[in-house]
């Protein structure tokens, strides 16, 4: 029995027919394994190397590379908490001190309940609205520190479901047309010979 | 007048709520710049992007007709947008992609039939959860209405266009990184030479790596044509760049402003800009072109936002982002905060950068938090001279890409313009700013 | 040309006695200026090698010359002149050019250099008084040379647990690495296997592998030999010595019949390492695990250290009727019996298998012995799982680098990986860089079947119909002749019988007569055991025929063609031999068909085992006679192209052991005859006057690389232009001792046995007294051509003993072969030899018996009977078996379903020689619950 789910997979399959070589389906399939278990777990690394024809170490070797693949579990929502340069100078240490004693945990660490795993993270591009965070991948600027408790209470009591995906969902909109992508067979013409110019 | 009457260029759907929406788009004029290319021979659509001169936007300010016009014969030629903007304090692509897809879309399709690409990847930094959304949703929309796929809009040629979704690691900015991470790989840069992916680029075939801003003017051009995005600006300077404002300014944000008539005090004092700085105390320091560049003082605020201008000063425009520091910032925080960036970046495969990063950042927080001593002061210099040898803009290189050169860039600015400060934090033992 | 060349030219003319000359261009060069100096490079050579070869040696660590640069270490980095003036470049990855301008040591780039190793400094523990690597370490060395002195480095440094194991034979100590990537890049770019990667990003990356998938245990040493700092070490060394303690010796390794390039390292007398050594035409500085690791196998306990002899009946509990001896009881009681033989049934009643694990020299005495003074001819070096010696008289061979650089290489073996593992790695590296085409015939898939253009499986007794499939594409790589195309010939599974090999070859020549041949052989020295004269019909010096060419050499010699090892063991199960000798050889183990061994020895009245282990077959023995193993004698080997070499010993054998030529030479001196040798330097100089192509000893050829590359004694393959390389990071060991005041010896003689390179001018090999005309004419790969229809109608293995059983015939015409199936037999056996299954010194070994591969059966869903099907699905996490069942015998072994093996087969990894019967074309068996 597989350990990425069926759908992931057909979707995973779909992904390797959008590129001339599979290899280049690598990181996103990786983030569908992640949406699937939030994590990456060894049993997917595995069936992702199948998928795209590499070793286990070659898989692990290129997620691991990536700040937003997981390699161990963490909490359903990963808080993302810029303190680079431009939030820093708009208080983002002093943020990220009150959000380590709100959550009780240290940047890098995920509640015992697994509900947060807290961040510091490098620029996220979002430096008109500092200081800002991320919540898995979702963005929320000018954070006072009681809104940052606010946004902690909303996410625990589910009130921003809507907004704010479990952990590793990247997008929540399908490639749905187009070529190839979706019954997933023919990959790409690897060749396209300069083709007929107009006039 | 501090800001010129020049049009907007990429930005002048962003008022609306909806612009991301293809029927916004299209009630705004939207693809008509690609069908008007479509008419066109693909040699005369790149010779109307060379005649507007438009350089890119990534950081390196390259020519954007000269690069494809760089590109080796070969039956497959792929085109890339960079949309990794990972460049700490830059966000006007983050602004892009959200706000207006379909005009990158617009503009990616246009380059693609220019170069006679085989397919377009569109690489968004993996933290733009929004972004990947938007330009995955105006992408359906786009095959849907025709403007991607198979004989768009009409005529013979056909192109497909993937969003492929970054994973974090900053150094995939760097072009061929980026390529290296599109492969499904790590992203190690990829030792020069050879030197352009116009060569040997995505699986070794001729790639065109553009910035997503870049390929945002494309439609504009198109449609009212090279000479007139030309007529805008100075000299090499044409046309319209977004600068992204940060720090300790009252109205941080993005700004679309004409090139090199604008002065960095009009971007940080001017009301609708940057609007002066916070709590009216004064300027101390500002960076002109994102965390790589060296700084500068309020000496040199009347410097026109010019590309040539502040690279014969000794710093760069580099991706467009201003960041400010005020009388309340200190400089050996900032430093340090820049270093520690840098460190956490790096790639790890050139020894001076990744070990060298956080060695330097080792060092500057102790200076920060007064436990350092004088001399190390100077041993920092010399630390960034065997990264960067003569600390001298710009940088040489050590390494395989800049981001290693990179780091000496704000360290040698604390040091050479605030060496009195950090003496302070020697002397005191503590930040004096604490 | 460029204006350096136009000066050359006119400059020509002029006579310029005594002034330094412009450099003159030879082409393919370019004139570089190196720190001031005009220097000349070779096109498209890097910065680094150009400039060591004009003695400027540049730091380095993450560049080996066998492998992709990558530039990414950066202590190479010198000034280059180039359009932007003179920037810092790595010397490792960019390549010299015309008028280059290049400096290695001004204050930039020595700031440079010197920064570069203070940053590798940084997070590296510094505890070299406990590392293994230190005392050979290219980082310390080279922190000492170009490093800044001193480390201003007062931080924390970066910690991580204690070693990881990569796999059972390396350990990975990620403190110590300074992310060179050389082991990642080996493991990719020439193993082939990307079993680990760097993980993490920054100065966290380290190296990993996932933990269920570890590094195969079969190229895995090298990474520790090419590790720069102590990161990578090999359990079986670990923490054992300190390597100013070694010495050390240049050698060939003799665990398979490739021979590559070693430098065997021994402390206190002990052999404690073995290291590639880069020789250009063999390994190019690459071992397998085997042949590095195997050399614990010479201190097991159950090695047998002195002669034993048979007291009492044989048979019943053990050995303990074989009981120690002394030499001269044991030979007198092997020269009666030899002599009782000769005497009752005569030279026919004796029979010698095996050999190649002797030298060349030993073999030659044996050979001289069983030949010229026995009077037998029935001597075999190979064990049924070879060529037929006949056969490779007759071939047009090929070298190694004539393989990889062919318009096609055809695979007509077993699978590389598993039976030469470094000719697998040369192979690969030439299907990569596409200095050669690949195309494959093979019973399975095999390691090399994704490198090749095309690739025909065929099932077992139909590899000669099988050729159709890939003649096209052949044909189309070589042209119809067949010039240009090497064939790697040997057997695809040990249960492929030499008649189907044959008609294989037969229709090879058919079709591509000037095709070459590299025989894969995979036994030690067998080549030079045959080119001694280990084989039925063949004189030394691999010449067919018998009169003709005995008559040069000696008084005497055998008037009958002897039997091959099979007919031997067919003979001797029917009582015909009287005294069969095993030289190091163990049929019962070794043997295809184990069935036909075990009645072999059983109705033997007389068994002389020379060995140093109890195996299957020697525990049989009536005398047993104590040998040295490998590096604890000297000698020469010639590997599977023809190459000579050279063995140096490295270490002393027991004391109670003696050498094999001086057995034989005492047997004969019993039976009245002297062969004529005091020591190996006396039969080698014998040889030399009479083996052709080895006269080249006496070319003054002599130099010190020169055994280092070897000399082609046989086979028709061409020598070229040779460079091997060898710097202090490709080979840390070596480079690191000699600084300490050790230096290498090539070959020394040591004690009694080897020679030395500079000896070829010592007193000790006084070779004027030998003539050199036998050899002179029939130079060596003049054999081809042959016709092989002659060998065909050769009688001389349709032997007795047990007939063939299934429909198994050859068509008269020869050379095509007709196989029926066997009704109660539906399924045809593959029996596929791994690298760590079987063999005596394996098991004795205890870094490599751990690795013994499991044994396993393969075999495709489409071929499972329903009976059997019902047991494999119900067994779920439990891996499940089946038994195989041949008209010989039955095993029984955990089997995997895998739609790569053509339907029709069952493949057998491991021991299948009970289900063997070498009398048959083809082994049916049937897949029984
Ligand atoms: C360390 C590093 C990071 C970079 N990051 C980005 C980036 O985030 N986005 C970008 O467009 N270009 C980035 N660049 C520049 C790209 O390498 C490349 O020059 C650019 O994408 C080319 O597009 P353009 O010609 O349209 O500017 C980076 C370069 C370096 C060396
Ligand atoms: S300079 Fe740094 S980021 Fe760039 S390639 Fe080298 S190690 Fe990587
Ligand atoms: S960069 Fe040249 S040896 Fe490492």
């Amino acid at each position: 029995m597989p350990h990425l789910s069926e759908d992931v997979i057909s979707r995973a399959r779909a992904l390797v027919a959008l590129y001339p070589k599979p290899r280049s389906a690598l990181i996103p399939i990786c983030h569908l394994a992640q949406e699937q278990d939030g994590w990456l777990r060894p049993e997917a690394i595995e069936e992702i190397a199948d998928i795209v024809g590499v070793t286990p170490a070659e898989v692990l070797g290129t997620a691991s590379f990536y700040d937003l693949l997981h390699t161990e579990p963490v909490g359903k929502y990963v808080i993302s908490l810029c303190t680079n340069v431009a939030c820093m100078l708009s208080g983002a240490y002093e943020l990220l001190e009150h959000s380590e004693k709100t959550l009780k945990i240290r940047a890098g660490g995920t509640t015992s309940d697994g509900m947060f795993t807290l961040e510091e993270a490098e620029c996220i591009a979002d430096c008109n609205n500092a200081p800002c965070i991320q919540v898995n991948g979702r963005y929320f600027g000018k954070l006072s520190k009681s809104d940052f408790d606010k946004l902690v209470e909303d996410l625990r009591n589910g009130n921003l479901d809507d907004v704010v995906p479990p952990h590793g969902t990247l997008c929540r909109i399908r490639r749905a047309v187009g070529l190839e992508a979706v019954n997933g067979t023919a990959a790409r013409p690897a060749q396209r010979s300069r083709r007929g110019r107009k006039k | 007048m501090t800001v010129t009457e020049a049009p907007k260029i990429v930005t002048s759907r962003i008022e609306f709520d909806d612009s991301n929406t293809i029927e916004r788009f299209l009630a705004t004029g939207g693809y008509d710049g690609l069908r008007k290319a479509l008419s066109m021979t693909p040699e005369e659509v790149a010779s109307e992007v060379n005649a507007a001169s438009l350089l890119g936007r990534g950081g390196a300010g390259f020519p954007a007709g000269r690069k494809w016009s760089m590109l080796r014969k070969a039956d497959t030629t792929y085109l890339v947008v960079n949309g990794d903007e990972s460049e700490p304090a830059t966000f006007k692509d983050h602004l892009l992609l959200e706000r207006d897809p379909h005009q990158l879309i617009e503009g990616v399709v246009i380059a693609a039939y220019a170069i006679q690409a085989a397919q377009v990847f569109i690489f968004i930094r993996g933290e733009m959860a929004l972004g990947i959304e938007r330009v995955t949703q105006a992408l359906n929309e786009a095959y849907e209405y025709g403007a991607v796929g198979h004989n768009i809009l009409g005529s013979s040629f056909s192109v497909d266009v993937v969003v492929h979704p970054g994973a974090g690691a900053y150094i995939c900015g760097e072009e061929t990184a980026l390529l290296e991470s599109l492969e499904g790989k790590r992203g190690f840069p990829r030792i020069k030479p050879p030197y352009f992916p116009a060569a040997v680029g995505l699986y070794g075939e001729p790639t065109v790596v553009n910035n997503v801003e870049t390929m945002s003017n494309l439609p504009w051009i198109i449609k009212n044509g090279g000479a007139a995005f030309a007529a805008l600006g100075v000299g090499s300077s044409t046309g319209t760049r977004l600068f992204a404002l940060s720090g300790r300014v009252n109205n941080p944000g993005v700004f679309e402003l004409e090139m090199a008539k604008t002065t960095f005090r009009d971007l940080i004092f001017d009301k609708s800009l940057g609007n002066g700085i916070k709590d009216g105390k004064a300027l101390k320091a500002f960076i002109p072109g994102g965390v790589s560049a060296p700084w500068f003082g309020p000496d040199q605020v009347d410097m026109h936002l010019d590309q040539d201008e502040v690279g014969k000063a000794g710093s760069m425009l580099g991706s467009g982002s201003v960041i400010v520091m005020d009388e309340t910032t200190c400089v050996l925080r900032t430093a340090w905060r820049i270093t520690r960036f840098f460190w956490r970046e790096s790639c790890g495969q050139c020894t001076p950068c990744r070990e060298g990063g956080g060695w330097l950042e080792k060092v500057l927080w102790r200076l920060e938090n007064g436990e350092g001593r004088e001399e190390e002061i100077d041993m920092l210099m010399d630390v960034c001279d065997n990264l960067a040898p003569g600390v001298s803009w710009p940088p040489q290189q050590t390494t395989i890409c800049v981001l290693g050169s990179s780091i000496p860039s704000s360290i040698a600015s604390a040091i050479r313009m605030f060496r009195d400060e950090l003496l302070i934090h020697v002397k005191e033992g503590r930040c004096p700013f604490d | 040309m460029t204006d350096l060349e136009k000066k050359v030219v006119q400059d020509d003319g002029e006579v310029n006695d005594g002034e330094v000359q412009e450099i003159e261009l030879k082409e393919g060069e370019v004139r570089i200026v190196l720190n001031g100096q005009p220097t000349v490079a070779r096109k498209g050579e890097k910065i680094i090698s150009a400039a060591e070869r004009a003695g400027v040696f540049i730091p380095r660590f993450c560049y080996h010359p066998r492998m992709k640069p990558v530039g990414v270490c950066r202590t190479c980095l010198v000034e280059v002149t180039g359009p932007r003036g003179a920037t810092l470049q790595p010397a490792c990855y960019v390549d010299v050019a015309d008028d280059m301008e290049i400096t290695t040591d001004s204050v930039k780039a020595k700031k440079a250099q010197e920064g570069v190793l203070e940053f590798l400094l940084v997070n590296h523990p510094l505890d070299c008084p406990v590392c293994d690597k230190g005392g050979e370490c290219p980082l310390q060395d080279q922190a000492y040379s170009y490093g800044p002195g001193e480390t201003r480095f007062i931080e924390e440094k970066r910690h991580w647990a204690k070693p990881i194991k990569l796999n059972e034979l390396v350990l990975l100590d990620r403190e110590r690495c300074i992310q060179c990537s050389r082991c990642i890049r080996f493991a990719d770019e020439v193993a082939g296997e990307a079993a680990i990667d760097f993980v993490s990003r920054g100065d966290s990356i380290e190296v990993a592998t996932v933990s269920a998938h570890p590094m195969s245990p079969y190229f895995s040493g090298n990474i520790v030999q090419i590790c720069p700092v102590g990161a990578l070490t090999a359990a079986p060394f670990r923490f054992t010595s300190r390597p100013w303690d070694a010495e050390q010796v240049e050698s060939s390794c003799v665990h398979c019949a490739l021979q590559c390039r070693v430098s065997v390292q021994s402390q206190a007398g002990k052999l404690s390492r073995v290291l590639g050594v880069d020789s250009d035409t063999v390994n190019h500085g690459w071992l397998c695990d085997k042949g590095r690791f195997l050399h614990d196998a010479i201190y097991s306990d159950e090695r047998i250290c002195e002669p034993l002899i048979r007291k009492g009946s044989k048979g019943g509990v053990a050995n303990d009727n074989l009981v120690p001896s002394t030499w001269s009881e044991t030979l007198s009681d092997v020269v009666d019996h030899i002599s009782a033989a000769l005497k009752d049934k005569g030279p026919q009643s004796i029979a010698l298998i095996g050999g190649a694990n002797m030298v060349v020299e030993d073999a030659y005495a044996w050979v001289k012995l069983a030949k010229s003074v026995m009077l037998t001819d029935s001597v075999d070096a190979q064990m049924g799982d070879g060529l037929d010696a006949d056969l490779l008289l007759n071939l047009n061979r090929a070298t190694i680098d004539d393989a990889c650089h062919a318009d096609c290489t055809l695979l007509a073996c077993g699978d590389l990986r598993e039976e030469l593992p470094v000719l697998f790695l040369r192979i690969r590296e030439a299907a990569l860089s596409g200095s050669a085409k690949l195309v494959e015939l093979a019973q399975e898939p095999t390691s090399l079947t994704k490198y090749a253009v095309a690739s025909a499986i065929y099932a077992p007794g139909e590899a000669a119909s099988s050729l159709q499939s890939i003649e096209g594409q052949v044909t189309q790589l070589v042209g119809s002749t067949g010039e240009g195309l090497v064939i790697l010939l040997g057997k695809a599974s040990l249960s492929q019988s030499s008649e189907e090999i044959r008609s294989t070859i037969a229709a090879m020549m058919a079709r591509w007569p000037n095709a070459k041949y590299l025989p894969i052989l995979r036994r030690g020295n067998v080549m030079g055991a045959i080119e001694a004269g280990m084989a039925p019909g063949v004189a030394p010096g691999m010449l067919p025929g018998m009169e003709s060419n005995y008559e040069k050499i000696w008084e005497a010699w055998p008037s009958q063609v002897g039997r091959d090892a099979r007919s031997i063991l067919e003979a001797a199960s029917n009582g015909e031999i009287n005294v069969l000798f095993l030289l190091g050889s163990d049929p019962i183990g070794d043997f295809p068909d184990s069935r036909l061994a075990h009645a072999a020895l059983e109705n033997t009245p007389y068994v002389v085992a020379l060995d140093a282990f109890m195996t299957d077959s020697s525990s049989q023995a009536d005398v047993f006679l104590p040998v040295a193993l490998p590096y604890e004698k000297g000698g020469s080997v010639v590997n599977i192209e023809g190459r000579l070499t050279d063995v140096a010993p490295k270490v002393v054998p027991p004391a109670l052991v003696w050498p094999e030529w001086a057995i034989a030479s005492e047997i004969a001196s019993q039976l009245g005859r002297d062969l004529g040798f005091d020591d190996r330097d006396d039969i080698l100089h014998e040889m030399v006057g009479l083996l052709p192509g080895w006269e080249q000893l006496l070319d003054g050829q002599e130099k010190n690389a020169y055994f280092r590359d070897g000399l082609l004694v046989h086979g028709g393959g061409t020598s070229g232009d040779h460079q091997n390389y060898m710097d202090p990071i490709a080979f840390p060991g070596i480079a690191s001792i000699d600084q300490q005041g050790a230096p290498m010896l090539t070959g020394l003689v040591q004690d009694g046995g080897g020679y030395a390179i500079e000896g070829y001018k010592t007193d000790s090999y006084r070779i004027e007294s030998y003539g050199t005309e036998s050899g002179k004419d029939r130079g060596s790969g003049d054999h081809g051509g042959h016709d092989l229809q002659e060998v065909e109608g050769d009688e001389k293995h349709k032997g007795a003993g047990n007939a063939a059983t299934a429909g198994n015939r050859q068509d008269e015409t020869g050379g095509t072969l007709y196989v029926e199936q066997d009704k109660e037999f539906p399924l045809r056996l593959v029996a596929k030899r791994e690298l760590y299954y079987g063999g005596t010194l394996i098991g004795a070994s205890s870094s490599l018996a751990p690795l013994r591969s499991s044994q396993r059966i393969f075999v495709n869903n489409t071929d499972i009977p329903a009976e059997v099907a019902g047991t494999i699905d119900n067994s779920t996490e439990e891996s499940p078996t089946v038994t195989v069942v041949s008209r010989s015998g039955r095993i029984r072994l955990p089997v995997e379903i895998s739609s790569d093996i053509p339907s029709g087969c069952v493949v057998v990894h491991g021991d299948a020689s009970s289900l063997i019967n070498i009398a048959d074309m083809v082994n049916f068996v049937r897949l029984e619950k």
